[in-house]
């Protein structure tokens, strides 16, 4: 079996250990792009869904212009915005944060996050205003604070309810991320397009890529399953 | 005023370019998208293996190497089929090949060596419209398996042909279930549409990147753009609503 398969390999001039090595380089991109944006666009997202749902009117209304126009426009334009925007600022060559910035990997991150804390804000606000009216009302007849409230009864269970919405971003995330290799980073998408432009051959090339995402799709699909398990085993 | 120092028709066009796109997209993506959801409703095991395969192959990974798979493989699979031509006119003597159906145009010319080129927009429009068909496929889908069956019997029970059950009955409620998803496909593909511009299609995203790169202003053209894109996101947004509520006026609570 892999002797037939290293024979295989050795006959095609493709799909060399160098070549492959390049889609493996761009899938660890991928993966830390995705894996990055998703975790820290959560974390700011959760407090945002929360400030989302106040009752102070302009402060919801802050929140929700940031999540309109983020859902809104294209992250292309959003990526070209923070990446050439940002980069093109009079002085900001000289400013001690421009290490970050010369790399497209910063400017790619922020507007990822930026892009998926919009997404994500909308899903769990979507699941905080659906919690149980009577759960917060016997909450509250224990005597517990707002904070305790939020804390022990509404997030765990909008957690719980936003699971199948959120898992659908992340998968949407991983593919958003392939808007990277625009900017000149190598992504598995970046890494497609190079071995294309090398042998001229766009259906092996971009096929290889897109099975690779089709991977990362069904290993993200498997973790959301996992966790839905554990998230409604009191239901079980 | 907003200056654009002189690129603002230029960019313009690329908006009207960019609607065009969508629209002549979501026209494929809908005939596309009622195919497989009949094909996987009521066709034949093999036709319903390939409406599976396509909405989940398509759907699992990103348009952006899609785009490039099926506009990058569109070239090199005319280029053979070029050369399949030309020996048709070694052999059979045919000089040129022309189709032009209002949008699309293929052309074949025989004088200086052989060539096949479908134009860029027709490209991204078939590209676009099949990833899109795909996703929905699966919202017409579910359209139709929530349309009650007892009341296509009773259709059927009325004497009414297979064309007339669809059109009466099948077509107006799952139009009803259908809205939500399709407005929200739509809304994904508007902004999908500022992809083609890394393939090379002039849309406002790509003049408006050539403007910012050779003025050294990008947010004097890249927020402008983004302005066109919440506009057509916020008119889509009010015409979907009131496309809700007419195919709702049969349904208690509208």
């Amino acid at each position: 079996m892999l002797d037939q398969l290293v024979a295989l390999l050795e006959q095609n001039e493709m799909f060399t250990p160098s070549i492959l090595n390049e889609y493996w380089d761009g899938t660890v991109l991928t993966v830390q792009l995705t894996f990055l944006s998703v975790v820290i666009g959560f974390f700011l997202a959760v407090p945002l869904a929360i400030i989302r749902t106040s009752k102070y009117v302009w402060l919801s209304r802050t929140i929700w212009l940031f999540t309109y126009v983020f859902r809104g426009t294209p992250l292309l334009i959003q990526l070209y915005l923070i990446y050439y925007g940002v980069t093109m600022i009079d002085g900001i060559q000289d400013s001690p944060i421009w290490f970050l910035l010369e790399d497209a990997f910063y400017p790619c991150l922020l507007a990822f996050v930026l892009n998926t804390a919009a997404y994500s804000t909308e899903i769990i606000r979507g699941s905080l205003v659906t919690t149980d009216k009577g759960e917060i009302e016997a909450a509250e007849a224990y005597g517990m604070n707002y904070w305790q409230i939020l804390r022990r009864i509404i997030l765990p269970s909008a957690f719980r309810r936003a699971l199948p919405a959120y898992s659908n971003e992340v998968i949407f995330m991983l593919h958003a991320t392939s808007i990277a290799s625009v900017v000149t980073l190598v992504d598995i998408t970046g890494a497609g397009y190079n071995v294309y432009s090398r042998f001229y051959a766009p259906f092996e090339a971009f096929i290889f890529a897109g099975g690779i995402y089709l991977c990362l799709c069904f290993a993200i699909f498997a973790v959301f399953q996992r966790l839905e398990k554990r998230a409604f085993r009191h239901l079980a | 005023m907003l200056d654009l120092q002189g690129y603002g028709p230029s960019i313009f066009n690329g908006a009207i370019l960019t609607v065009k796109l969508a629209i002549f997209s979501l026209i494929i993506a809908v005939l596309l998208g009622l195919i497989t959801a009949v094909a996987r409703y009521s066709g034949g095991k093999i036709s319903s293996a390939i409406a599976l395969a396509y909405t989940n192959l398509v759907r699992g990974v990103p348009d952006l190497v899609l785009m490039m798979l099926i506009y990058f493989g569109l070239q090199v699979g005319l280029n053979n089929f070029s050369e399949w031509l030309y020996e048709l006119h070694e052999t059979y003597a045919i000089n040129a090949f022309y189709i032009e159906q209002g949008w699309l145009t293929l052309s074949a010319f025989y004088e200086d060596g052989m060539y096949i080129t479908i134009d860029e927009f027709s490209a991204g429009v078939l590209t676009i419209g099949f990833i899109f068909g795909a996703y929905m496929g699966e919202t017409f889908r579910g359209a139709l398996l929530s349309v009650d069956k007892g009341q296509l019997e009773a259709a059927t029970a009325y004497g009414m042909s297979d064309w007339q059950v669809f059109r009466r009955v099948m077509f107006p409620q799952m139009m009803r279930f259908a809205l939500p998803g399709i407005g929200n496909n739509w809304l994904v593909l508007v902004k999908t549409t500022a992809l083609v511009s890394v393939i090379g299609l002039s849309d406002m995203v790509k003049l408006a990147k050539e403007a910012a790169m050779t003025t050294y202003e990008p947010f004097l053209f890249f927020i402008p753009v983004a302005f066109v894109y919440l506009a057509i996101t916020t008119v889509s947004e009010i015409v979907l609503k009131y496309l809700e509520n007419h195919f709702s006026k049969g349904v208690e609570g509208h």
